[in-house]
This record gives structure tokens, C-alpha cells and sequence, in this order.
């Protein structure tokens, strides 16, 4: 039993099968990846797991609870974190501000009515914030403004934001994607490190092989919507059938 | 201080001794000099709108300035306070503390109601709701609840009214516990006279209770859950926060100052209309936090008193003044001159108005707030720690 369950998931977009009876078993403290080609289905899977989208049958356990119908703060509060395509920040505030936001969160809840007390006065907090910040290695940038950093760093702030809510389960939608080189190796260290430091469980979806091979533990292959075939990763690059319907005639 | 880090504390000090000392900083010209007649602001009249529409600012922008949510119907709000003032006094006494709670109330629920429903939608669309409901308040008044709101012709206090809490020796106008709210005392030095007015003072001491509510909630958690809703929605609902119950918060909370200042108003002068709650004035609300700077503790404070100095101020002028002004001129300099500038003042100061916002808005989009700054990096103030300021507190 996963700790992430998709059961027969089904969506139609109009006269597009975009999901047709996925299963998916995430297991506990294992990187998953999720690749496939263009349109193969990935977002919507992904879309579906927080929330955003409700499929049209099927169903979405996580620790024995379903996510299905649930509003994405509450999704977020059972303990799954998303990270963006493009980072998610709240770029008008300050690095600092940014990770203090989930600090809240996390010991307030969804809602907390406390307009009278100083953010400043919050000292467990502020240090607990300033901790993350500096496992990230941004804690001398926590006075800048979330915009006016560059993607990779927007990258770390974002993994640092998601980091505070202690997430049983971290979602990321191409965490690399249009990064630059050195970035995407960071953000690979990165990742790295939480794996082995946090023990997160993480569902990655990514098109950047490279990304994959070095940090997924099993590989879900999905094709048009279905899934073609679940695997470790030595098996996945020499798997016949994703080669013809993934890689093609490229080689990896 | 207070709960407060020093810096804002210090600019609440200056708020204070602001309020304090009005009666006299804004007499700078002597009373009956040419100068004084036109531009001296240190009347009573003059003075309860600016701290009255004060309130109702610093009120919109925890609204606007916090959330970036434009509710173009907050006028609505100061009407229903108003019209709730009233009836305390028709139904009570002259006593303004039942009154003044009561507006704070009514205006409150009166805020959940509309907020529950406009906060379904963002953007233009619920500027659209707002503005709507605040037309149907403002029609209903007018034509439908005449029972209760005495239609075109306004609310006030007639001799046959119950006031049952009114005794013999009661005052027959607002007051504090038998302090009138027109009760005044005047001072006169040299060619000044400095009118020191209770009504005033009410309203100062509410509008400094007001503003130092609202550097605490800027600086406190919702504040910066205020602030993360404008910046990024769909972070904060990732983060596991339900950004609903703080727009609705942020939204009552503001009603209730607008309620508050409506009620205010009503306890200067207790009489009401429906006019109070029509769309032109729910919009000078919005040009008040521009123009001052929305975001910023002390803008919307400037603009709503900048605004309705210039409204009372240029008002004032007509085609006499300016001639008086420009008599040491050639003729017909003097005509063109008096000609030019006839259409912007008296009647006509909305023209002015217009023109300062169009300014204010290109060249200062972050009102007279950044204005000052920019004077004040011109004098070459410390540039270093005014950067490493701005970058502890953006929304300053």
C-alpha cells in the first residue's frame, strides 16, 4: 500500500481522452517519476492530485484518506506540497516573508484571526524561518523581494517554502524546466539533498532526462493518457515499449 | 513601543501631534489677512473632515492597500454607520457612544453580508459587485426604506422623537456624557484666533486609535497574509492556507472603520442623507488612498486630507478672489489670467483635482507618499539605510 493511491482515474476534455484508467502507487520514501511525451497526460495527472481538477470517475487516496473534491489549502494541510513549472513565490514580499507565510501555516492552520500581535514577535518563527533559509543556502538574500531573483534562486525559495509545511509528500511539475545548466544542477543537488537529509517521498513529472535518471527510484511511463509501464529506471531505458512510444529513435 | 518597532512609532508620534495640534498648524496666516480668508484650514468644519475621512481611508487601504482588492462601494458602508447614528440619537439620546457603537455594528454586518458575496469573485468583477451593491443601498435609501432612512429629504432628530434615555438637562445636540460636540474655545493671539473645538477632539482621538489599530495589523500575521493574497493566491492556497476568511476579515474590518466614520460624522452634525452612500463618493475614496499612496500607513491619511482641503479651500475662490490677487497686474494680464483660471476654481475644483490625480498618478504612482521620499533622497538623507529600510518593510 502507497502512500499515494490512484485507482482508475478518468478525465475527457470535450472528445480528448486525456486520462483513461490510470493507476499509480507512490510508495512511501521513494522518488517517483512520472515521464512521458507532449501531451501524454502528465499535467492533468498532476492537476488532479492537488485538487485543482476533479477527474471524472476513479480515485485518489493519500495515507488512506481521498484528496478527491478537496480545496488545495486542505489537500496542503493533510501533507502534499506542490512545486510549480514556473515558481510559485510571492514575488512583491521578502525572501524571509515568503518562508514565514508557511510558517504560519503550518502551526495556525488554514485560518488564524491574529491581527493585533508583530510578526517580529514571533521569535520561534523567525528562527525557525531563517533555519530553512539557510539549508537553502539563501539566508543572506533574505531581504531581497521574491521578484527580483533569479529562476534558479526563485527554484530555492519555492523548495524552501514547501520544506517549512513538512510535507509527507512533495509534488513537482518540471522543476527544472527553462534553467539554465549550472541551475538545474543545483536544483538537482538540491533535491538530492532533501531526499537523503528529509527522507521526502516526491512524484516528480520532468521531460529532462538527465533529471530523472539521477534522482527517480521508480519511473511511470505514460502514453496518451495511459500508463504504459512502471518500472526502476536501468529497466525503463532499455524497456522496447518506451523506446517506440517515449524516446523514439533517440537514445539516451 | 507600544508594541510598535520604533520607526512606526515614531511616525504614530508624528500622527498624534498632528492631530493634536491642528487648530493651530493649520492657521499659518493670520484670521483676517487676505491669506488667512483663502487658505487657512484651521476651522472646525474643515478640520472633522479631514480626520473623519482620515478614518474612513485608513480603513479602505487595510482593504485596498493590503489586499489589492478595489471595493468601489465603500461609501455604502459610511452611509449605513451615518444612518445607524442617527436613529441612536432619534430613538436614545444625543449621547454619541451608543451611536457611534451602533454604526461600528451595523456597518460591520452590513460588510459580511456584501463581502460574502462579492468576495466570490476577483478583479474587476468584484469592484463591479461592490460598486453595485453600494447603488442599490444608495436607491433603496433614497425611494424604498423612506420609513427608515426619510428618503430625499434625510435623517435627522425631530422634537417628537422617543430619545428615551434623554433626560431634563440633557444638551439638545451630540455630546460626550454632556460634552457638546459644537461646544468650543477660542484663543486669540495677535492677529490669530485658534478655534479648539470638542468634536474635533473626539474625532482625533478616534482617528489616532485608528491608525494605530492599523500599524498593528500591518505588522501582524494577517498583515502579511493580507499582503501575500495581492502578491500570489495560488501559493497561499498551495501552503495550506484558506485565503477566503482573510479577504472577508480584511473586507468587515474596514467596514467597520468606514461605519465608524460614518457614525463620526453623524455625531458632528446629526443629520443624514442618501447622498453619502452614492457612487461619486465611494470613488473619492479610492482617488483619497492614490492620491496619498496606497499600501503605505500614512497616505491614505494625507489624501483624504489633501482632498478635502483643496475641496473646501479652492471652493472657496471665485472670480473676485483671483482679481483681488492679480489687481498689481496690467489689466488685461490680469483678465486673461482671472479668465484662465475661473474654471478651476470655485465650482469648478474638480477640474483641479482632476489634474493634480492625472499628475500624481504618472509621475508619483506611489502618491504623496513617494513624493516625500523622492524629496526626501534629494536632500541627500542617508541613501544607504533608506534602502536597507525599504527592504525590511515594503509596505510601509
Amino acid at each position: 500500500m502507497g502512500i499515494l493511491e490512484v485507482k482508475g482515474i478518468n478525465k475527457r476534455f470535450g472528445g480528448l481522452q486525456a486520462l483513461g484508467d490510470v493507476n499509480l502507487s507512490v510508495q512511501e520514501n521513494t522518488v517517483h517519476a512520472i515521464i512521458g511525451p507532449n501531451g501524454a497526460g502528465k499535467s492533468t495527472l498532476l492537476n488532479v492530485l492537488v485538487g485543482k481538477l476533479i477527474p471524472d470517475s476513479g480515485s485518489v487516496m493519500f495515507d488512506g484518506q481521498s484528496v478527491l473534491g478537496r480545496k488545495p489549502h486542505e489537500i496542503a494541510q493533510m501533507g502534499i506540497s506542490r512545486v510549480f513549472q514556473t515558481p510559485e513565490i510571492f514575488a512583491d514580499l521578502t525572501v524571509m516573508e515568503n518562508v514565514l507565510i508557511p510558517c504560519f501555516a503550518k502551526r495556525d492552520g488554514a485560518f488564524r484571526m491574529h491581527g493585533i500581535e508583530s510578526v517580529a514577535d514571533e521569535k520561534d518563527l523567525n528562527e525557525q524561518a531563517e533555519k530553512i533559509l539557510s539549508e537553502v543556502k539563501m539566508l543572506d538574500k533574505r531581504h531581497m523581494t521574491g521578484s527580483s531573483m533569479s529562476r534558479g534562486d526563485k527554484r530555492r525559495l519555492e523548495m524552501a517554502m514547501c520544506l517549512v509545511q513538512e510535507p509527507r509528500l512533495l509534488l513537482l511539475d518540471e522543476p527544472t524546466a527553462g534553467m539554465a545548466r549550472a541551475d538545474t544542477e543545483n536544483t538537482i543537488q538540491l533535491l538530492k539533498d532533501i531526499r537523503t537529509e528529509r527522507g521526502i517521498t516526491m512524484a516528480i513529472i520532468e521531460h529532462d532526462m538527465n533529471v530523472v535518471f539521477s534522482l527517480a527510484e521508480r519511473i511511470t511511463v505514460l502514453a496518451q493518457g495511459m500508463p504504459l509501464v512502471e518500472d526502476t529506471p536501468d529497466k525503463i531505458k532499455d524497456h522496447p515499449k518506451v523506446r517506440e512510444a517515449y524516446l523514439g529513435e533517440a537514445q539516451v | 513601543m507600544l508594541g510598535l518597532n520604533s520607526r512606526d512609532f515614531k511616525l504614530f508620534i508624528i500622527v498624534c501631534i498632528m492631530a493634536l495640534v491642528a487648530p493651530i498648524i493649520l492657521n499659518p496666516f493670520p484670521t483676517d489677512s487676505a491669506l488667512g480668508q483663502s487658505f487657512n484650514a484651521g476651522y472646525p468644519a474643515l478640520m472633522q473632515r479631514f480626520v473623519i475621512f482620515g478614518i474612513l481611508a485608513i480603513g479602505f487601504n487595510i482593504l485596498f492597500g493590503l489586499t489589492g482588492y478595489l471595493s468601489f462601494g465603500h461609501a455604502a458602508f459610511l452611509g449605513v454607520g451615518s444612518y445607524a447614528a442617527v436613529w441612536m440619537f432619534k430613538l436614545l439620546s444625543y449621547n454619541v457612544v451608543p451611536a457611534i457603537l451602533l454604526s461600528v455594528i451595523v456597518a460591520g454586518v452590513f460588510a459580511v453580508v456584501i463581502g460574502y458575496v462579492s468576495l466570490r469573485r476577483s478583479g474587476i468583477y468584484f469592484s463591479i459587485l461592490t460598486l453595485a451593491f453600494a447603488q442599490m443601498s444608495y436607491q433603496l435609501a433614497y425611494s424604498v426604506l423612506t420609513p427608515l432612512t426619510n428618503g430625499e429629504t434625510g435623517l435627522q432628530v425631530y422634537n417628537g422623537d422617543p430619545q428615551i434615555l434623554m433626560s431634563a438637562g440633557d444638551p439638545k445636540t451630540p455630546h460626550l456624557f454632556g460634552i457638546t460636540m459644537n461646544g468650543q474655545s477660542q484663543i486669540d493671539l495677535g492677529g490669530w484666533s485658534f478655534v479648539f473645538q470638542n468634536g474635533y477632539y473626539l474625532s482625533a482621538l478616534f482617528l489616532i486609535a485608528s491608525f494605530y489599530l492599523s500599524i498593528r495589523i500591518f505588522r501582524s500575521p494577517m498583515g502579511l497574509m493580507l499582503r501575500a493574497i495581492k502578491s500570489n493566491q495560488t501559493r497561499m492556497s498551495y501552503v495550506g492556507l484558506n485565503t477566503k476568511p482573510y479577504m472577508l476579515a480584511a473586507f468587515v474590518i474596514s467596514g467597520m472603520y468606514a461605519g465608524l466614520a460614518g457614525g463620526l460624522l453623524a455625531a458632528m452634525d446629526p443629520l443624514t442623507g442618501a447622498e453619502r452612500m452614492f457612487w461619486t463618493a465611494s470613488g473619492e475614496i479610492v482617488i483619497m488612498s492614490i492620491l496619498g499612496g496606497v499600501g503605505t500607513l500614512i497616505g491614505p491619511v494625507l489624501g483624504a486630507g489633501l482632498i478635502k482641503y483643496l475641496e473646501n479651500i479652492i471652493s472657496k475662490i471665485n472670480e473676485s478672489v483671483l482679481q483681488q490677487w492679480f489687481a498689481f497686474m496690467p489689466d488685461w494680464l490680469e483678465g486673461s489670467l482671472v479668465t484662465i483660471l475661473e474654471p478651476f476654481v470655485g465650482k469648478g475644483w474638480h477640474l483641479t483635482l482632476g489634474l493634480l490625480f492625472m499628475a500624481v498618478v504618472i509621475f508619483l504612482p506611489g502618491g504623496l507618499v513617494q513624493g516625500g521620499q523622492k524629496i526626501m533622497n534629494l536632500f541627500g538623507r542617508n541613501k544607504k539605510s533608506d534602502a536597507k529600510r525599504r527592504a525590511d518593510a515594503p509596505a510601509e
